[in-house]
């Protein structure tokens, strides 16, 4: 899929070389058309051996049975030992205990920030509570004019609220994935933290569009700091200029009372249960998730290997700005894996504006977001309790 | 009206001719219909897939949540924006087109008609990938014109306030082609006897317009009114394509929302009664224009 779909079919020779008498089909999709595709196979019997899924959709496909358990297979491989995966990605894999994929690359957001900015408002080095954190950003803008301000949050991204709901404690669902927990006291410590950064003037209530170049902004001094993902490394290395590289930094997040959590987030290679080359496909996975293949595979596509033996390579551990993602990872966890979720992550956004916006109270903004994504989740509690009476 | 008898074995025989074309449209529209209508009344879902007994009767639960969501009613506030606007306009336009590539006065007339019609012709995935470039915010060609005589950059498709005007205009660009074609054949049904005699009593060219050509058109105009109606409500592919329906939902068709619900959250029941409601409103619009022509004749 997207980019890596386009490069996987380079590393594929040695794969064939070592395993001659296998051939590897590969077929390219577009992120965006990728998840419909794969449904559409499956209602269609015509399922892949192995595809690339995005980690929050492995719920789904495990709902509709598609995707073949593999804990067996890894407890035989010796290719592929578990505890050298980051725990939180690996744990995205995982359904009711079964693992149904091999994390293929990671990712996982951090903060990017302007370190000459904080060093002259008085903090030298990013905090790491939220106490500290936000005292900084006060600091900052106390040093900016009105059109400045210390942090960025796009208000139409959900992953910043649902990442300070987790660092709160917040299960996110609760009942085992029954009822939205949003407006739960954990959840709502972060929300409250999330919409006072905002009323403080701390962040601008911007929706994505209305920076139109993100790096001229951050060039200007008019935003100091930006929760994002790895792919942002190579876009702030080539678009700042030569004068501001040593004048940004990545920055693992805050959390309440020390380093927080972040998203574990990122691809995992999945075997389907229709497949009639299991054997073979599972060679392939075993083969990509070499620590040398996803050394080479980081170099062709900027992700992130899923392996800590990958990181030790001289290419990331000499990066001073992935030394924040590979801490990060250690702090990494899942979103609740209900195949509903991509549709609640969705409804996140659209209530956190609203009360942004000051058209709700966090508390009232919280308690409709539950209201919808209780009326989402029915089918699941109709299943659950199905089973339970059983 | 007289009664036509018809002896017993002519109806055979007709039934026997019959048959094909009834079945063609029983199987490829009656059972399709009636499926979905099935569907609109079960919570058919992801989980249904996976296994049928998964699926519930729900009743009219789904057409009662319908009604109650904000989203549903953006949607349908959008398609009647987009159909309300976009479709006089859009007969506007290729009436006006068709009136001028109908003049004495036109040259080259097989050559316009021919440009004029293209836009109608091409794929509207690619074009609407085209009008995506022409729209963009900095390197746009509109902007570009529009700077040119002074006006700031328009935000078109990012900006809730342009995203629907600017997939109007496109749309009217698109379609307006085909109506014209139309209205080319409906003016030269009208005789040209009688724009000499309005002529020599000495009636104005609006005059003209107004008294002859409107009339005359007028069973032409209901046919295209009602195919541009019943196409605009369908709006799909333009939004689909450019915005995703936002920003802020207001690109957000029936229809797109509709494969939303069906195709990204698979939640095909709900899908299904959203189909049902478009397809309640589209024949509400269709029985209002009949209706209004009615009137006026």
């Amino acid at each position: 899929m997207g980019r890596e779909g386009e490069v996987v079919s380079q590393l594929l020779p040695g794969f064939e070389k070592a395993h001659p008498g296998i051939k590897v089909q590969v077929q390219q999709i577009p992120w965006s058309a990728a998840h419909e595709k794969l449904l559409t196979a499956y209602v269609g019997e015509a399922t892949p051996d192995i595809a690339m899924l995005g980690n929050t959709w492995v719920p789904e496909f495990v709902a509709l049975d598609a995707l073949e358990p593999l804990d067996s297979r890894v407890a035989q491989s010796k290719e592929l030992p578990k505890s050298d995966y980051f725990q939180g990605i690996w744990d995205t894999n995982t359904v009711d205990g079964v693992t149904y994929g091999i994390p293929w690359y990671v990712d996982t957001r951090v903060i990017f920030y302007r370190s000459d900015l904080l060093a002259n408002a008085g903090c030298p080095q990013m905090p790491s509570t939220w106490a500290a954190w936000r005292q900084c950003m006060v600091q900052l803008k106390s040093k900016m004019n009105d059109h400045q301000y210390p942090l960025l949050i796009p208000i139409t991204e959900w992953p910043p609220i649902v990442i300070l709901g987790l660092q709160a404690g917040s299960p996110i669902l609760r009942d085992d994935g029954r009822f939205g927990g949003f407006s739960q006291p954990q959840f709502m410590k972060g929300f409250d933290f999330y919409v006072s950064l905002f009323r403080d003037g701390l962040a601008p209530p911007f929706a994505g569009t209305e920076i139109s170049n993100l790096y001229q902004e951050f060039e200007r001094g008019n935003i100091a700091m930006y929760i994002s993902g790895p792919w942002q490394i190579g876009e702030f290395t080539n678009r700042l200029p030569k004068n501001l590289q040593d004048k940004w930094m990545t920055a693992t997040l805050p959390g309440v009372d020390g380093p927080g959590v972040s998203l574990a987030g990122g691809a995992s290679l999945s075997l389907f249960r229709g497949s009639k080359h299991k054997t073979e496909a599972w060679q392939l996975m075993e083969y990509l998730s070499r620590p040398d293949v996803q050394v080479e595979f980081h170099k062709l596509t900027g992700d992130l290997p899923a392996r800590r033996t990958a990181w030790n390579d001289p290419l990331l551990a000499n990066n001073k700005y992935m030394k924040a993602f590979r801490d990060q990872l250690e702090r990494a966890v899942p979103t609740p894996k209900v195949p509903e979720w991509e549709q609640i992550a969705t409804k996140v956004f659209e209530h956190g504006e609203r009360a942004v916006r000051g058209r709700q109270t966090p508390q009232q903004a919280m308690q409709a977001l539950d209201r919808d994504v209780d009326v989402i989740l029915d089918k699941r509690r109709f299943l659950m309790d199905r089973k339970a009476g059983k | 009206m007289s009664k036509l008898k018809i002896p017993s074995e002519a109806n055979t025989a007709a039934w026997f001719f019959l048959t094909p074309a009834l079945v063609l449209i029983g199987v490829f529209f009656f059972l399709p219909v009636a499926a979905s209508l099935l569907l609109s009344v079960t919570d058919f879902d992801l989980y249904g897939i996976a296994n049928p007994g998964n699926t519930r009767f729900v009743g009219f639960e789904n057409y009662s949540r319908l009604l109650r969501t904000p989203d549903f009613w953006q949607a349908l506030k959008n398609t009647f924006y987009f159909a309300v606007v976009g479709g006089p306009l859009t007969i506007a336009v290729s009436l006006g087109a068709a009136l001028l590539l109908s003049s004495k006065l036109v040259r080259f007339k097989s050559f316009f008609r021919t440009i004029y019609f293209t836009p109608f012709v091409t794929t509207l995935v690619a074009v609407a990938i085209v009008w995506k470039y022409l729209y963009h915010t900095r390197y746009g060609l509109f902007n570009y014109a529009l700077g040119a005589i002074g006006i700031g950059p328009i935000d078109w498709l990012g900006d809730p306030h342009w995203a629907m005007p600017a997939i109007i205009l496109m749309a009217v660009w698109k379609s307006f082609g085909y109506n014209m074609l139309i209205f080319i054949a409906g003016l030269q049904a009208i005789p040209e006897d009688l724009y000499d005699a309005a002529e020599i009593d000495g009636a104005s060219a609006w005059r003209r317009f107004f008294s002859i050509t409107l009339p005359m058109l007028a069973p032409t105009l209901v046919f295209v009114s009602v195919i541009t109606m019943i196409g605009y409500f369908q709006l799909f592919a333009e939004p689909y394509v450019m915005t995703q329906g936002g920003p802020l939902r207001s690109t957000t068709s029936v229809v797109l929302l509709m494969y939303e619900e069906g195709f990204r959250w698979w939640r095909m029941g709900y899908a299904a009664a959203i189909a049902f409601v478009l397809f309640i409103v589209i024949l509400l619009a269709t029985l209002v224009q009949f209706r209004l022509q009615k009137e006026r004749t």
